[in-house]
């Protein structure tokens, strides 16, 4: 076997990989941002119902770099970012790799609208980077970066698309099924779509929108079906939250899964933080997206079966 | 048993007690939703295919299918009849089971008998078999409309495209995976 003949045909998208890294990095340092380091390997992970994680010895390897970006932004950071490695156990399909890289930014004395704008200039200013002026192919549509995106509702997408009722999926337990199937690949064709206002019970550390009838201030960005980032005005009120990861501590034993315990120190902190909102966003996909191939393994170095 | 960890394209379980052989697999999570494991299924007797999405935590029976050498005896009211190599018990198959490979049944050739629950559910030849040729017009020499082939009737009654040197009563190879032509057997 040759050296590295894995890689055949990937070399080209290993080279924009790095552009559109740098790019990310300009971006955000142009705009006043802070890059931070985070430590990879942390005693707890933030209890989700579906997420996880890999163990570390006793601690964990994060699943997202979100604790203790959170506890710096309490401690006073006001506009940070980082991009780093993440794991998350058992994820692997074209689009999902269980070791992966994740772009996080936070912003203090702000909420998930200037969040969307946010996305709007990086994912142009990526785009630029490998030339691809504004327009995005996608399985042999177009999508349009600039004018307008779409902004939708999770309410308005499930009678648009899923021919039920946002919450008659979820009295049915259906919510995933719909958006996975009828959903997800209806969104982000024309401009990229931002899927917005989840259910509470679908939003664990978001804050709950004010007037809105138990939504979260929290959206998803998709385009040409791809779900590129998830993001929301962060929930900063301590018992709340810790409400909610007991209820997410509950489904996980109910479903056998491995429990921790809650990030005491996070939980602290977490009445120290302003107003503010953040966003993950998934490197490799957006990789994907920007040099139009199919598969998370053309845009990555070595998958985990070739190691 | 298999859980959807297992999954994968290639894969045979039994669905409704038929078996059935993953030809597509996706695995899909939406954000911070559950794990789900997207399916698209042939039905291995009467070829339906299938969409189904799985939860972690499913998990399937297996198809247990036997292959069996068996060697071709003849076809006697649309039943194609054969003899396990071992067991020397005779069966009878279905046109519908044994599909296009009775284009390429001759007297004697063995083959792999795909067995589901005791029942006879495909039939597949080696890749490449021998027939002769019955029926094919002669090539005329200095014929300049170009054609590179020519049809041709093997002792099957399957007709295919040869190469118009190809006579009456010769032997070619053909491809059973296509159907195509592949050599002449010299000799």
């Amino acid at each position: 076997m040759i050296a590295g003949s894995h890689l055949s045909g990937r070399h080209e998208n290993l080279r924009n990989r790095a552009k559109i890294l740098a790019a990310i990095r300009n971006f955000f340092v142009q705009r006043g941002f802070l890059e931070v380091e985070t430590p990879h390997r942390i005693p707890v992970p933030i209890p989700e119902a579906h997420i996880d994680v890999t163990a570390s010895g006793s601690w964990v390897l994060h699943p997202s770099p979100e604790i203790c970006m959170k506890r710096l932004m309490a401690a006073g950071f006001d506009q940070i970012f980082q991009i780093c490695r993440c794991w998350r156990d058992g994820e692997r399909g074209s689009l999902h790799l269980p070791e992966f890289t994740m772009l996080e930014w936070y912003r203090t004395h702000a909420d998930y609208l200037s969040i969307m704008d946010d996305c709007e200039a990086l994912v142009r200013c990526a785009a630029d980077a490998v030339a691809l002026k504004g327009k995005i192919r996608r399985q042999g549509k177009t999508v349009n970066l600039f004018g307008a995106w779409e902004k939708l509702t999770v309410r308005e997408a499930f009678l648009r698309y899923g021919g039920i009722s946002m919450q008659e999926a979820l009295q049915k337990d259906l919510f995933d099924e719909i958006m996975v199937c009828a959903i997800e690949p209806q969104l982000g064709l024309e401009t990229p779509t931002i899927l917005m206002e989840y259910p509470l019970e679908r939003g664990s550390l978001a804050r709950k929108k004010i007037g809105g009838e138990g939504v979260a201030e929290r959206f998803e960005l998709y385009i040409g079906g791809l779900e590129l980032a998830n993001a929301f005005s962060e929930l900063v009120d301590t018992k709340e939250q810790r409400a909610r990861f007991i209820e997410e501590q509950t489904i996980r034993a109910a479903t056998n899964k491995t429990c921790y315990p809650l990030p005491e120190k996070f939980l602290d902190d977490l009445q120290a933080i302003p107003p503010s909102a953040g966003i993950a966003f998934g490197i490799d996909r957006l990789i994907m997206l920007l040099l139009d191939v199919d598969s998370i393994d053309e845009v990555v170095a070595f998958t985990p079966e070739e190691l | 048993m298999y859980t959807v960890a297992d999954l994968r394209k290639g894969l045979k379980i039994t669905l409704d007690g038929d078996p059935y052989i993953v030809i597509a697999f996706e695995f899909a999570k939406p954000g911070k939703g559950q794990a789900l494991y997207r399916t698209k299924m042939r039905n291995m007797i009467n070829g339906t295919i299938l969409d189904r999405t799985y939860r972690s935590g499913e998990s399937f029976e297996p198809a247990n299918l036997e292959e069996r050498k068996m060697q071709y005896l003849y076809k006697e009211d649309e039943m194609y009849n054969f003899m396990d190599n071992e067991s020397f018990e005779q069966i009878a198959i279905s046109e519908d089971a044994i599909g296009d490979t009775k284009n390429f049944l001759i007297d004697n050739i063995e083959a792999d008998i795909l067995m589901f629950k005791e029942k006879p559910i495909g039939v597949s030849l080696p890749n490449f078999v021998n027939l002769r040729v019955t029926q094919t017009d002669p090539w005329v020499k200095g014929d300049t409309s170009g054609s590179d082939s020519k049809p041709a009737t093997l002792e099957t009654g399957y007709v295919l495209r040869v190469p118009p040197f190809i006579e009456e009563g010769e032997l070619i190879t053909v491809d059973t995976r296509t159907g195509e032509y592949s050599t002449r057997v010299k000799g």
